[in-house]
């Protein structure tokens, strides 16, 4: 096994070593674990089922640098991708590490928590949750990020609490003098009865170097507890972004959760749902906006463990130029989960003769007392819709932005964290409003 | 001048020729019915004056303002004031009736120099145009044409027309599916909107519709051809005798 593995990881290997000492000291025992075991996996290669349509290895064509002590991003670099939050917690990541001058915290109720992880060490949820949502026993960028990560949001809302503003969290990468790496590990916690609503935005300042993003997230929403996420993914053109994202639902708890990608050049999504508890719900929805030679992969997999449960997946993609898209959604419902409500859709849209859409949903059901359905579509736009919008005077562009903004919509919809959803409506408009060039 | 002058039309889809020559002249200010059997080529006739791609035009020309009108896309037909009422309007969810007419109204007013229209304008505009067809505030909220009943669909179109302000209106069987409070809804809307710059072409397989549009002229539409032309009297004929009168005159169909 370790002879597979390809050099370059060794370069990881070596900033473990360099990191080491400073690791919280309770965390170390974990860190070695996954260390070992990342050593084991290397990077998956595509005769792996899981990675059959996403090739990993042109991550490794780089040379990556950890950040650097000093903060080089001013407050002036981050005004764009912080506009319309005045009001909201703002959390602000630099090549993962936590910059507490760019920032704010406010708006908050008496015993929230939203900071860096790294300060909380040893709150009590993290020690509860901290590398027990996300397993990284089969999973080797899972592995190195618990290996090497040191930093991360963490939110946490007390018994009751309920949220009124939203909490931010801004992962911005600066790769303007070297190519840069950054595994942030987040952890989110929503106890009895609280609701809290949080955005993911992946960033990256201009440059031509790459960035290599490794996030894992780790959820737990307890009884009767409310989340909403929204991961915005708007990194550059040659950015690499592997997200791992593990929830926990309870008895009654309800998630939302929405990943938009507009950017990057390989982003692949893990996203794993434990309906644990009795009568919870899951809405999962993702859209995917994507050209030049952008790859995006989403992978699924809601695991409806209980009885009563609801799960509903709608994942859509418009993509143009050589892209590509992959999605797989995995439902698996077992034996005691009677009651199961589960659908799932995926819808695409091929602006270009060379965009290319792999569409593979699974369903797996164990139970006998169910309702599921899935179904993928791959099309064009309607020319019927094109001509009627151009023969009211609307330019071909013009049909084309307003046909596949209207498609987009179904899930922008979805989000109701608006500061967020406003900037991606504007976000996902100009691009397809380039897109019809 | 005349609008639109129709010279030796023909056209094909899917391969089958369906226009066989076909001429007519419109006057501004002019409404011509077109009445014909079904496939005699009268939604064919609509389509390629729209620009719909899948009709092929084989011959002939068609003159619009003098310049020629096969030449333009489909848009900038519209823009410089040929507008087609669908026969079966689509439903487009996810684009609000308002956002629509604003993109179109805005396009179309560029085409033409002229400053685009702002919220206020807009609304102003719109508001004035609703009463036409009695459409009402929650209807330009509602996605495209999407769940619309089949008269909610064509007094869509009629308000359309309405706030586009076309100088050439062709009407597709406007009237089919109609019952007759719709009907009249949509015939007085159409009504409203008859000045002395503007000239319709009104397809219909019936002359009921045209009880409440009353035309200047009516054409016989037969295999691909005009075959006879005359006042409203016509269409009177044609609703007496039935189309089969009509094959007599038809000289292809003498053959047979």
């Amino acid at each position: 096994m370790k002879n597979n593995t390809p050099l370059p990881v060794a370069s990881f290997l070596n900033q473990f070593n360099d990191a080491e000492k400073s690791f919280t000291t309770s965390l170390l025992p974990m860190k070695k674990d996954a260390i070992a075991r990342f050593e084991e996996l290397g990077f998956p290669t595509t005769k792996n089922e899981d990675w059959k349509y996403t090739n990993v290895f042109p991550i490794l064509n780089n040379t990556y640098h950890t950040a650097a002590n000093e903060f080089n991003v001013k407050s002036t670099d981050i005004l764009k991708f912080i506009s319309g939050w005045e009001n909201d917690t703002v959390l602000v990541f630099e090549n993962g590490k936590y910059n507490a001058a760019l920032s704010k915290l406010q708006n908050l109720p008496s015993g929230v928590i939203a900071g860096d992880i790294k300060d909380f060490s040893d709150h009590p949820s993290v020690n509860l949750y901290l590398g027990k949502i996300a397993s990284y026993t089969n999973e080797s960028f899972v592995a190195l990020n618990t290996a090497l990560f040191n930093r991360g949001a963490f939110i946490y809302v007390p018994k009751n609490v309920q949220i009124n503003c939203n909490i931010h969290v801004l992962f911005l990468n600066d790769s303007r003098a070297n190519s840069t790496v950054c595994h942030p590990r987040n952890l989110y916690v929503a106890e009895k009865g609280s609701k809290v609503k949080i955005s993911e935005n992946y960033y990256s300042l201009d440059s031509v170097n790459p960035a290599f993003c490794n996030p894992v997230t780790e959820i737990n929403i307890e009884e009767n507890a409310s989340l909403e996420l929204c991961k915005n993914q708007s990194e550059n053109e040659n950015d690499f972004h592997i997200d791992y994202t593990a929830i926990h639902l309870q008895k009654n708890a309800n998630l939302n959760i929405n990943t938009i990608t507009t950017g990057g050049k390989i982003v692949r999504n893990n996203l794993r749902i434990v309906l644990q508890g009795r009568n919870a719900s899951a809405y999962l929805n993702g859209l995917y906006v994507v050209s030049g030679e952008c790859h995006v992969d989403n992978h699924s997999f809601v695991d409806h463990s209980s009885p009563d449960c609801y799960s509903n997946e709608l994942y859509k993609g418009i993509l143009d130029d050589h892209s590509h898209g992959v999605f797989n959604g995995r439902i698996y419902v077992r034996k005691d989960a009677q009651k199961t409500n589960a659908y799932q859709s995926n819808k695409n849209i091929l602006l270009s003769d060379d965009a290319t859409m792999y569409a593979k949903p699974q369903l797996e059901i164990y139970a006998d007392d169910v309702k599921c359905s899935h179904g993928a579509t791959t099309g064009q736009l309607d020319p019927e819709s094109m001509f009627y919008l151009r023969s009211r005077g609307i330019g071909e562009r013009e049909s084309r932005a307003l046909l596949t903004m209207a498609y987009a919509e179904e899930v922008l919809d979805k989000i109701t964290i608006l500061p967020v959803k406003e900037k991606l409506q504007e976000v996902v408009h100009s691009r397809l409003m380039k897109e019809s060039n | 001048m005349e609008l639109l002058n129709i010279k030796n039309l023909q056209a094909k889809v899917e391969g089958k020729d369906i226009l066989k020559g076909l001429n007519l002249t419109v006057n501004p200010g002019e409404v011509h019915a077109i009445m014909g059997p079904n496939g005699s080529g009268k939604s064919t006739l609509a389509s390629v004056l729209a620009g719909r791609e899948e009709y092929e035009v084989t011959g002939g020309e068609v003159l619009y303002k003098g310049i020629d009108l096969l030449d333009l896309s489909p848009e900038d037909r519209a823009r410089k004031g040929v507008f087609l009422a669908f026969q079966y309007p689509v439903e487009i969810p996810g684009v609000t009736n308002a956002n629509f007419l604003k993109t179109a109204v805005n396009e179309v007013r560029k085409a033409n120099n002229l400053a685009p229209l702002d919220s206020k304008e807009f609304l102003i505009l719109m508001k004035d145009k609703m009463k036409l067809v009695e459409i009402d505030k929650a209807m330009t909220q509602r996605s495209v044409n999407e769940g619309f009943s089949g008269g909610e669909k064509k007094r869509n179109e009629i308000f359309q027309m309405a706030m586009l302000e076309p100088e050439l209106a062709v009407l597709d069987e406007t009237d089919s599916g109609l019952d007759i409070d719709a009907l009249r809804v949509v015939a007085n809307g159409v009504n409203a909107l008859r000045n002395k710059q503007r000239s319709f072409i009104v397809i219909t397989h019936y002359q009921r519709l045209l009880d409440y549009i009353v035309p200047d002229f009516v054409h016989v539409l037969y295999n691909g051809r005009i075959v006879k032309s005359g006042t409203k009297e016509l269409a009177f004929e044609l609703e007496e005798k039935g189309y089969d009168w009509i094959k007599e005159l038809s000289p292809e169909t003498a053959k047979i």
